[in-house]
């Protein structure tokens, strides 16, 4: 390949608005600062990249191929139950119990696609929410298996590699989640530049120009939509393994909606947003609740109001407005 | 597939299609050769779009038949038909605002290969889809603007963009539904250059108000009126045909 001081080719082009840039490896080194920064606070830092790597998965969705759902914890739920049973009845090792939480997910994120493919908008928005509260309720009544509402008890966990305990100070915790959702950002980072993500943006920009250029719309929602089920269905398993219990709220339509925040927040479409506004929501959160344990929801919507108002494109939407090199992919 | 290729592009047999109670095209029939350069003429309301949408399967005709070089795609749904080679353009620009016309374009040749199935490699490793994609942006005069976001471009731009995903999905038979809608009356001339120079494979069907771009650029015209085909004919005949004056003059201008 030379390079040559007239315009670059178009392929040259391409290939360079999708190389790493500094602050993207500068963003990744700091996500290990915890480790030394803030050693007391590791337990949250898992649970913010559990959320984080549960917002990616919405974004997969929702802000590049423009589906919306609010019932995306139905996913995460039903993950997060599959690894908390394996390991209950007798199967404590990690990687292939999240392995499994993410293909059970997974495998019900097919079988709802074919719903899924059908509609959009409002429609959307009631059948996703539908299927998350009906999910949740059949989870509340099948305590036998569930626990109900005292949640999962007796997952037991055993130790990563055969070497690191998950220990109360959530240094074993934090270094695995981040793994995962390290190596789950470079496929899903992969998966948006190549000719499938384009498809992708493409739904999400003009769904009635696809048929028109040959495009079956449906069959790259299915897709996309059992991808992002089985990343949802592994951030879910990530917490019970890592909390070692499972509570009815993985399912709950709160925390449908958190995620949907905590993506809007951070910027959708933008592969970092759900990650940023998963570290600002939840630090926030632990901030204000600490000030005012009672009333801390007050300041989340104080920051969601002016969030939305003064960068309707999320946080990273606005910061990508200052620095012309970052645009939207 | 065949060692004689039809000489009919596309072939309509007595399409219908009724919304409710109102008969919106009728017993509606015609033959395309191919590399035809054929204008669809009419008042507004005449039914126009309605059959560009029976045509492309974006509307389910009542009844009737439609065939591809000989094939029938009656039963194909809009993609599938467009896969056979019947691609149409849209009158309202239906684009993808936030995609770069080299993206768009790209994505259409992608799909055009089968490569959108594909999410492990990046776009760029496809190197003669993006070449290709490129090229069709030279082709038509967008070669300057295809980084920026369609939705930056200039409205004449967006239209050729129009044009040009079409074409990225190699179509053997064409239909442009008011190529100029919109255009100021000099620029329109231009993009009518560009769709004469459409490679001469292509049958081409285009609407057009215009009169002047229709008896200039169309080698013969089809007439629509309520929804039934008036008639068809060289512009000459077609200008000298009394029926076709009374339907645009009426009979209130000429009194």
């Amino acid at each position: 390949m030379s390079v040559s001081t007239a315009t670059p080719s178009p392929q040259q082009y391409l290939a360079a608005q999708m190389r790493w840039r500094p602050l993207e490896v500068a963003f990744w080194l700091a996500t290990l600062a915890p480790f030394v920064l803030a050693p007391s606070y590791l337990v949250l830092a898992s649970q913010i990249a559990i959320t984080a790597l549960f917002a990616l998965s919405l974004d997969l969705i929702l802000g590049y191929a423009g589906i919306v759902s609010l019932g995306h914890a139905a996913f995460f739920g039903f993950g997060s139950y599959t690894a908390g049973l394996i390991a209950k009845w007798g199967w404590g090792e990690p990687l292939s119990g999240l392995l499994i939480a993410g293909l059970a997910a997974g495998l019900l994120g097919y079988a709802m696609s074919f719903i899924i493919a059908r509609f959009r908008h409002l429609a959307l928005i009631m059948i996703t929410l539908g299927l998350g509260l009906l999910l949740a309720e059949a989870a509340n009544s099948a305590s036998w298996l569930t626990g109900g509402a005292d949640g999962l008890q007796g997952v037991r966990m055993w130790k990563l590699f055969g070497l690191f305990a998950f220990d109360l100070y959530g240094h074993t915790a934090y270094a695995y989640a981040l793994a995962v959702l390290f190596l789950v950002f470079l496929a899903a980072r992969r998966l948006i530049n190549s000719p499938f993500g384009l498809a992708l943006r493409g739904i999400r920009e003009n769904a009635t120009r696809m048929p028109a250029i040959g495009a079956a719309n449906a069959g790259y929602i299915r897709t996309i939509y059992t991808i992002a089920a089985a990343i949802a269905g592994v951030a879910g398993g990530l917490l019970a393994q890592t909390t070692e219990t499972v509570s009815l709220e993985t399912l709950s339509f709160q925390r449908s909606a958190d995620v949907l925040v905590i993506l809007i927040l951070g910027g959708a479409g933008r592969l970092y947003g759900g990650i940023v506004g998963a570290i600002i929501y939840m630090v926030a959160r632990d901030q204000f609740s600490s000030i005012n344990p009672q009333y801390w929801y007050f300041w989340i919507g104080a920051l969601l109001i002016a969030v939305v108002m003064l960068l309707p494109n999320g946080i990273l939407g606005g910061l990508a407005q200052l620095m012309p090199a970052g645009g939207r992919r | 597939m065949s060692a004689s290729v039809p000489s009919t592009a596309l072939s309509i047999q007595g399409l219908d299609k009724r919304f409710g109670a109102l008969a919106v095209v009728q017993e509606m029939q015609f033959d395309l050769p191919r590399g035809a350069r054929y204008a669809l003429i009419g008042p507004n309301g005449a039914g126009k779009t309605t059959l560009i949408n029976l045509i492309t399967g974006m509307l389910k005709a009542d009844r009737g038949r439609i065939f591809l070089e000989g094939q029938e795609v009656t039963a194909l749904p809009p993609e599938g038909r467009v896969k056979r080679g019947l691609v149409r353009t849209f009158q309202i620009n239906t684009l993808f605002p936030h995609l770069s016309p080299l993206e768009a374009v790209a994505l259409a040749v992608c799909e055009r290969c089968g490569a959108t199935s594909t999410w492990w490699r990046n776009l760029p490793a496809y190197g003669d889809a993006i070449e290709e994609a490129h090229a069709i942006l030279v082709s038509l005069q967008l070669g300057a603007h295809c980084y920026r976001p369609t939705r930056e471009l200039a409205y004449g731009q967006q239209r050729l963009l129009e044009i040009a995903l079409a074409l990225a999905t190699r179509p053997k038979v064409l239909l442009l539904d008011e190529p100029a809608a919109g255009v100021p009356q000099g620029e329109s001339a231009e993009l009518f250059s560009v769709i004469a120079g459409l490679p001469r494979d292509i049958a081409v069907l285009f609407i057009e108000h215009d009169m002047n771009a229709v008896f200039r650029f169309a080698e013969r015209i089809i007439v629509m009126v309520s929804g039934r085909l008036l008639l068809e004919g060289t512009p000459k005949e077609i200008a000298g045909d009394a029926r076709v004056r009374e339907v645009y003059l009426g009979g209130a201008h000429r009194g």
